[in-house]
């Protein structure tokens, strides 16, 4: 049924990108620039008003106008989709940049070749393992970081000391620390998770399986999901609920991460893991920043990988059939730009995707400093493949619908995670052809 | 043309009273003005409905993804393959779909059936005039009134485990049950979202019943009082044949928006939708657009539509051929 609304607002759109062809003239005039923003604070007025003097920098540097739209999550992707099928794309557009192979793969975007590359300030100042989601492994990116994120494992430290234990380096300590901690008769958990978010559930099915040395996808884009190590890692996962029963199942139906961060901040859970920008959801149910510390998600003893997040964040994309693309890539340069990284860094709760830039997020240097690191050096990028978004939701809500089977008192086994990733792949396996 | 006889005119004649000098005039003379009026209309309801239908089965025809959706005039076509993988119940795909009909065919027949129950239940209570007749009729048109996404999200706060109204009632205030279920994940996911999609519907039965019980006249009940008939027996007997017209298409417009239903389970449920909740417009759009896969998508919207078509054609034809015998 939403094939037509597709089809209804292509159609049209097409209809009159026909009518009104000819007739621009692009050499006259200042040049105006497009730019989709993707929702990063609190609103989408927030944003514009936090963008709106960055852009205007930039008018005042190069005489390019920016005309700045900012799209809510839920709508980024159709909106792309959309814009792909119609071209009637904005010059300049904000992704999430685990999309990034997978809106690759449409031709939409402009290649980033060597010289656009210089354009941008070079390869070389961003981030390596950032820079590295930008396209698939061997060929040109069509993305760039913008802003970084990264998992950490967020802990209550009065509650630790209460109990004589210190942050968690290894998954046992993290378990044991979590059944320690764990009241169920007080209303008191060891970890809260959002189990009902397929987002969240995708990205640690990603980050237990590379700790075991798995991968997702063989060398030809073909999914891998029923290998031991990824069933291994999603298990492990599921039994933080359900062996270890240190997470409320209630938290199955906890379908974006906030839930478990305002349940951590009202000390219904002594642990969370959570992104880099939680701080302001923590803050904001009332627990002070002092109140709790960060360390990285721990992997198993004897874990192949200490991998401790996937590389979180979004990054920024030029449309191919921009009409100013000399002027969109210095656009892209600007928002990269050391000075501008700093100056969205904090508004964002976002990490630098810049290589030696300290991140402006916080006021607290070890929390900036253990992020920073995790992002640098403890990140893998998701799977560089075209099915990687088709990954994220099937294997994510598998998952979901799991968690959900434990929480209502049913028994998830290895061979019930197998064959949900056997269902999974060949769903993906189907579309890859 | 327009000057000789009009033997088959070409527009629907105009009533004969009217056919005066002057009226044939402009008969002659503006024979194209209809089409021109219509034309407007027509040529918007192609854009609208005809155009979009036919791209999307043609569509169903195209290996349309990722690949090559940039250029989607010139998707690659790859005949049945589409319907063949979204018909093949030994795949995932196909059998994903099947789990995702049967679930809406349950579905369909407890909300309309429940809906027509309850609306009829409601339309008959309220047939004869007492105090506070029209409250009640204004009460029961709430759900109907409601913004939907407002409703449907209440609702959502009402079925939540720690929180929500409804285990309290259940759990602390009536005592009914020990442990708080949960209403949105697992298995009481597909009550809920049939409690929920009933709410709304039911009043749109009851408006329809009322509506039809007007054209039922007093007397006849009162014929079959003086004969005797019990209050259930004037119901059957009299009011469901005389409703038969309202009930034949009461029950088909129900059936199709609730097949058909995507924004019960899109609010209900967000985008952590369980299996349960999984209805076919919704699956059918996680299959297009989380997926990129519109070929597949397409080929399953048509599926549903030749789906519905039939059910809607063999529904007709059996009610009609029913209503020719009695």
């Amino acid at each position: 049924m939403k094939l037509r609304h597709l089809a209804a607002a292509s159609v049209p759109v097409l209809l009159l990108a026909a009518c009104s062809s000819g007739g621009d003239a692009a050499d006259d005039g200042p040049v105006t620039l497009t730019y989709w923003a993707s929702n990063q604070g609190t609103s989408l007025d927030h944003d514009k008003e936090v963008l709106t003097p960055v852009l205007e920098d930039f008018t005042e540097r190069t005489g390019v106008e920016v005309d700045l739209e900012v799209i809510g999550w839920s709508d980024l992707q159709t909106r792309i989709q959309t814009a792909v099928t119609s071209g009637q794309a904005p010059d300049v557009v904000n992704i999430g940049n685990t999309w990034a192979v997978s809106l690759q793969a449409t031709g939409a975007f402009l290649p980033l070749d060597d010289a656009a590359m210089d354009a941008i300030g070079g390869a070389d100042k961003f981030v390596a393992t950032a820079l590295e989601t930008g396209g698939a492994p061997g060929t040109d990116p069509t993305s760039v970081p913008l802003y970084g994120l990264a998992y950490g494992l967020y802990y209550n430290t009065a509650m630790f000391a209460d109990a004589g234990l210190q942050p968690p380096t290894t998954w046992e300590e993290m378990v044991a620390a979590a059944q320690a901690l764990t009241d169920p008769a007080a209303g008191v958990y060891g970890m809260a998770l959002a189990a009902g978010s397929y987002t969240e559930n995708n990205h640690f099915a990603f980050i237990n399986a590379t700790q075991n040395g798995a991968e997702l996808f063989d060398a030809d884009g073909n999914p891998t999901f029923t290998g031991d190590g990824v069933v291994d890692g999603i298990v492990r996962y599921l039994d933080l609920m359900q062996d270890a029963g240190a997470v409320n199942p209630a938290n199955a139906q906890y379908d974006n991460a906030s839930f478990a961060a305002a349940d951590f901040a009202n000390g219904k859970a002594a642990m969370i893991l959570n992104q880099s920008n939680a701080g302001a959801t923590i803050e904001a149910n009332g627990m002070a920043p002092d109140a709790y510390g960060v360390v990285p998600f721990p992997a198993p003893q004897d874990a192949v990988s200490d991998v401790a997040s996937h590389v979180a964040g979004i990054n920024v994309s030029v449309f191919g059939n921009t009409e100013h693309p000399d002027e969109a890539l210095q656009l892209v340069e600007h928002l990269t730009s050391a000075d501008v990284q700093t100056t969205l860094g904090r508004p964002f709760s976002s990490l630098p995707v810049l290589k030696d830039a300290t991140a402006a997020f916080t006021d607290d240097a070890e929390l900036a400093a253990i992020f920073t690191e995790i992002y640098n050096e403890r990140s893998a990028p998701l799977p560089l493949v075209p099915a990687e978004d088709q990954f994220e939701t099937t294997v994510g809500k598998a998952m979901n619908a799991m968690f959900a089977t434990i929480a209502t008192g049913g028994t998830v086994t290895a061979d019930d995670v197998r064959e949900a990733m056997q269902t999974a792949q060949d769903q993906v396996q189907a579309s890859v052809g | 043309m327009a000057t000789t006889t009009p033997a088959a005119p070409p527009v629907p004649a105009p009533a004969r009273a009217p056919r005066t000098a002057p009226a044939r005039r402009t008969r002659r003379s503006g024979w194209w003005l209809p089409y021109a009026l219509l034309a407007p209309a027509v040529l918007l309801e192609l854009l609208i409905h005809l155009v979009p239908m036919l791209t999307g089965i043609w569509m169903s025809f195209t290996q349309l993804t990722r690949f090559t959706l940039r250029d989607w005039t010139s998707a690659p076509w790859v005949g049945l393959r589409n319907y063949q993988v979204a018909l093949d119940v030994d795949g995932a795909v196909g059998r994903a779909l099947l789990e995702s009909f049967a679930v809406t065919c349950a579905y369909t027949l407890l909300v309309v059936g429940t809906a027509w129950v309850l609306g009829m239940a409601a339309a008959v209570a309220l047939q004869r005039p007492f105090r506070g007749r029209s409250l009640f009729r204004t009460l029961f048109l709430v759900p109907y009134a409601l913004p939907v996404y407002a409703g449907i999200v209440t609702w959502n706060f009402m079925l939540q485990r720690d929180t929500g109204v409804i285990n309290h009632l259940l759990v602390e205030n009536l005592g009914v049950l020990d442990d708080r279920p949960f209403w949105l994940i697992g298995g009481n996911a597909f009550a809920s979202v049939v409690v929920v999609a009933t709410w709304r519907l039911w009043p749109f039965a009851f408006l329809m019943l009322t509506a039809g019980l007007q054209s039922v006249p007093d007397d006849v009940y009162e014929a079959a009082a003086m004969d005797g008939a019990h209050a259930f027996r004037s119901w059957w007997s009299i009011t469901l044949p005389m409703l038969r017209p309202v009930n034949l298409v009461l029950v088909l417009v129900m059936f199709l928006w609730v097949f058909n239903d995507f924004t019960t389970p899109y609010v209900l449920f967000g985008t952590a939708q369980p299996p349960a909740g999984d209805l076919i417009s919704f699956h059918i759009y996680n299959a297009s657009f989380l997926t990129w896969n519109f070929g597949a998508g397409a080929a399953m919207s048509v599926l549903l539509l030749l789906f519905l078509l039939l059910v809607t054609g063999v529904y007709l034809i059996t009610l009609n051929r029913r209503s020719r015998r009695a």
